[in-house]
């Protein structure tokens, strides 16, 4: 902050870089294109729900469950469809922002927690979505029904024991899930492709991609009359309309989000749409899971996830997969059910006992420890309750803003007429220093709307107005230790100017200090509206200190050089006849300074 | 001369020290009945604090409010509170499902014709208010111990426990008036409490700078008491003072104004009342409670004892306080 010295010597120097801190913020603006405040929600209109972390111990939730909650529930609302939605993280909880109203209907599945479930697969089909992808890759040698995959390529599920004699089976299989390959590899354990499948006189639908190598595979018709397609025998009726009138091209029956009831049986979507399932009741759910790990395969360099069982969760699990492995294709796959949705299903080509089993197949470091943590944590690592939903329309924040710009105005004028009624001269100092400080604030304001995500609230504009008063006292504190100096007469103005302004310096530092630490205090510990109105409160008090030491000071100095001021003209604000010392009308004189 | 021309000329000459019982009788007095207030009748909070579904909507067509709390009764809600602020209507009911209130957003536009986008909807749930509260409180406390430390360190412990006790008191005094009134306790009225909180304390900064500035010419030889000199400097910044209360007043007269007039009940109006009460019991507070306090611990110091000692034997410090000091320096 400048020093008395060399803003004594060269007012006009600090005047001169306040206009290129102005002219650099304008120029920003200028830059961006960007002239107005971003508006938030409580001005412009919208929804906002706030979202608090439910702990069993009430302990508030690790920093980085957190951060993965918001990334997911970013990830499920942009998959709403809604435009310019915002999640973000306060202290402990989340706030999602979505701009208009009527949304709240989309809100309701933002935030639910699903579980995770383990289901046999009943039936299945290909979706339209699943032809094109094997359209547009035709070429891939694994159409064919009998390019059995090996099971590098294919997910698969293992049973997966240190040495055991299993590991030499490595039982492959083949989750759909993971988009083409799944897809393509998915009917590599059917060998014959006919839709009736010897014992058990298993219909066998159509789900197998009918793999005519180009991919015309049409389950048109068949959707229209799928009973014909489908093994029925033990299918609840209700949930085969379900089926029939699911449709997985339309992402919204694929986002994640959906309650499925683990005890009944359940028709889904697989997670990018290429197939559609009719699952079992869940016989192993997510908490059957002690954890889940990924990791690189043992002799090979190909990502796995790793699942451990709990005990009970094992015999379940055990009990599940060797259902599913004397089961006939499509039945001896298990569905992986991830916040109602599919997210790889692969065959199970040997009952896995002793609580552990691999997933393998296709993964990538990346999607390897994202399904990992799915499956430790369920799709949202933490469960949510809505604190608070707040829907505003637009003409409520039409007027809100209109409020408070209005009674900004009307409180910078009346600021303004008692600065020029008491101070006079000074007065103008101080109404020029006021326009300064509502230049920087609102140019600070608007770049940080378009470069830091700040959406001005109703909290920060009344914060901004009441700060008036504290932008203003600052000028009073100096005015009226430049007056103190002028009433000792020992002093020319350009003297009491400068020593002065020593004094008032340390006054506003330290006032300006409390009304910043107050700011970072609120800042830090408080949640919504309470902490925008203390950003707003530092932000001015920061642009105060700038406008005091950088357009005040100075432009006083400079005036001090003129006649108006320096000789006291009545209007000035530091005439004689306000000055004790000089006592015009001879009723009371002043006493001379004391000496302590 | 008048009041008016003698403020504007800063001749000011009150012996606000000297009149400390009367100041501290006041206080005392204020301080008991805000507690009774808040002992008898408690704070009336918001639904952000209670938990609950807030409705608020403009209706198209004249309606009383009898209407509209039927048409909250026919949808099942127990309790509508309705009020009414402006042309807008605000009902406050228990906190309501999505679906409900949903239900209830539908009924409003059918009935008084507001699109149903227009039907503003607020719902909180019950725990939120009480996570409001406490994060307030630890703000509360957090901000306390940050100022006594800054305090401490830019002046002495001393003036910093005097501010913080005439913070207390600024406090206490205008929760004691959202008891007695009645007015609704919601956040925008805790942002006003704390902003209270900034300006008591900036008013107690000027006004102990100045005392600090003059007493520390204090020494055996000098002719006025600890007293004297504190009330010196108040009268010195009691200008500045008032001047900035004024100040700081306006522009939240305004917002009250606004709020009241035009909006309604609403942020505003929340938030300037606690303000424009605060602001007057915080400027008084730093002038008759701040100061006064800060004396009464200081004159317990022997080196000022020793100076009253000195000061009240040969009778020279009597008028001191009456006479106005420029500080100088």
């Amino acid at each position: 902050m400048a020093r008395p010295t060399s803003s004594h010597s060269k007012p006009g120097r600090t005047l001169l870089l306040l206009l290129a801190l102005i002219l650099a913020l304008g120029g920003t603006m200028f830059l961006q294109q960007a002239y107005t405040p971003k508006l938030g929600l409580d001005l412009a209109g919208g929804t906002t729900v706030t979202l608090s972390p439910v702990t069993q111990d009430g302990a508030p939730p690790p920093e980085e469950i957190l951060d993965r909650a918001v990334n997911i529930i970013r990830d499920r609302v942009n998959g709403t469809g809604i435009s310019d939605a915002e999640v973000a993280k306060s202290g402990d909880n989340i706030i999602i922002s979505i701009p208009g109203v009527g949304q709240s209907e989309a809100i309701e599945l933002v935030a639910t927690t699903a579980e995770l479930r383990f289901r046999q697969v009943l039936a299945m089909e290909m979706t339209p979505i699943a032809q094109e992808q094997l359209a547009t890759e035709a070429p891939s040698p694994g159409v064919s029904p009998t390019a059995s995959t090996g099971p590098s390529s294919a997910p698969s599920v293992t049973p997966s024991r240190s040495a055991g004699p299993q590991s030499s089976v490595s039982p492959s299989v083949s989750p759909t899930g993971k988009g083409l390959s799944s897809a393509l590899t998915d009917p590599e354990p059917s060998p014959s492709q006919t839709p009736r499948q010897g014992d058990r006189g298993t219909q066998d639908k159509k789900a197998t991609p009918s793999p005519s190598a180009t991919g015309e595979p049409s389950p048109g018709p068949d959707a229209q009359n799928p009973n014909a397609q489908i093994d029925a025998e033990g299918i609840d009726p209700a949930v085969l309309k379900q089926y029939t009138a699911l449709d997985c091209t339309d992402p919204k029956n694929r986002g994640q989000g959906v309650q499925d009831d683990p005890g009944k049986q359940y028709a889904a979507c697989e997670s990018d749409g290429s197939f559609k399932y009719i699952l079992d009741v869940a016989k192993v759910v997510g908490t059957d899971i002690d954890t889940a790990t990924a990791g690189v395969q043992q002799g090979s360099t190909e990502w796995v996830v790793q699942l451990d069982f709990k005990s009970a969760g094992a015999q379940e699990w055990s009990k599940l997969t060797s259902t599913a492995y004397n089961s006939q294709e499509p039945r001896n796959k298990v569905a992986v059910v991830l916040d109602g949705v599919v997210i790889t299903a692969p065959n199970i080509i040997s009952p896995i006992p002793g609580g552990r089993a691999e997933i393998t197949g296709g993964f990538d470091q990346q999607s390897a420890n994202e399904l990992a943590e799915q499956l430790k944590y369920g799709a949202l690592p933490l469960k949510f309750e809505r604190s608070s939903i707040d829907t505003v329309s637009s003409t409520l924040g039409q007027d809100q803003l209109e409020g408070g710009l209005i009674s900004g105005l009307i409180g910078l004028i009346l600021v303004v007429v008692y600065c020029l009624l008491y101070y006079r001269g000074l007065g103008i100092v101080a109404v020029l220093s006021l326009v300064v400080a509502s230049i920087l604030t609102y140019t600070a304001v608007v770049v940080l709307g378009h470069n830091a995500g700040f959406r001005l609230s109703l909290p920060h504009i009344i914060g901004l107005v009441v700060s008036i008063g504290i932008t203003a006292d600052s000028f009073i504190v100096y005015f009226e230790r430049i007056r103190d100096e002028m009433k000792e007469g020992r002093r020319t103005l350009r003297a009491a100017v400068e020593v002065a302004w020593v004094r008032a310096r340390r006054t506003i530092l330290i006032a300006d200090a409390v009304m910043f630490i107050a700011a970072i205090v609120l800042y830090l510990l408080s949640v919504g509206g309470v902490a925008g109105f203390a950003f707003a409160m530092g932000l001015t008090t920061l642009i105060d200190i700038v406008v005091v030491f950088m357009f005040t000071k100075p432009l006083i100095a400079l005036l001090a050089r003129l006649k108006f001021f320096a000789k006291g003209h009545p209007l000035s604000g530091l005439d004689a006849e306000r000055m004790s010392a000089v006592d015009t009308s001879g009723t009371r004189r002043k006493t001379t300074p004391q000496e302590a | 001369m008048g009041l008016g021309r003698r403020l504007y000329r800063g001749e000011i000459d009150v012996d606000f020290v000297g009149k400390w019982r009367l100041w501290y009788s006041l206080s005392a007095v204020l301080l008991v009945i805000s507690f009774a207030g808040l002992l008898i009748n408690g704070l009336n909070l918001g639904v952000e604090f209670k938990g609950g579904s807030v409705f608020s909507f403009k209706p198209q067509t004249t309606v009383s409010v009898q209407e509209v709390r039927e048409t909250f009764l026919e949808q099942g809600i127990h309790q509508p509170i309705v009020q009414t602020a402006g042309d807008r209507y605000r009902v406050t009911t228990e906190t309501l499902a999505e679906r409900q209130s949903l239900q209830m957003q539908d009924s409003i536009s059918k009935e008084f014709g507001t699109p149903v986008d227009q039907v503003n909807v607020q719902s909180i749930g019950a725990s939120w208010g009480g996570e409001v509260s406490t994060k307030a409180l630890w703000g509360l406390v957090a901000f306390m111990v940050a100022i006594i430390l800054y305090l401490s360190m830019a002046f002495e412990p001393k003036m910093a426990l005097a501010a913080i006790v005439a913070l207390l008191h600024d406090l206490v005094i205008t929760a004691g008036v959202y008891a007695w009134s009645g007015f609704e306790v919601t956040p925008a009225t805790l942002l006003g409490f704390l902003t209270i909180l900034g300006y008591s304390l900036y008013d107690a900064v000027v006004v102990f700078d100045m005392i600090k500035e003059v007493t520390a010419k204090l020494g055996a030889t000098s002719k006025q008491t600890y007293s004297m000199a504190a009330n010196d400097a108040l009268n010195h910044t009691l200008i500045r003072s008032l001047n900035t209360s004024l100040v700081a007043i306006l522009p939240v007269a305004a917002i009250l104004f606004i709020g009241t007039t035009v909006l309604g009940a609403g942020t505003l109006k929340d938030l300037a009342l606690a303000l424009f009460v605060g602001m007057i019991v915080g400027t008084y507070s730093s002038i008759c409670v701040a100061t006064p306090m800060l004396v009464t611990l200081k004159e317990r110091e022997p080196k000022y004892q020793a100076i009253a000692r000195r000061l009240a034997s040969t009778g020279g410090g009597k008028g001191g306080a009456k006479r106005t000091a420029a500080a100088k320096g």
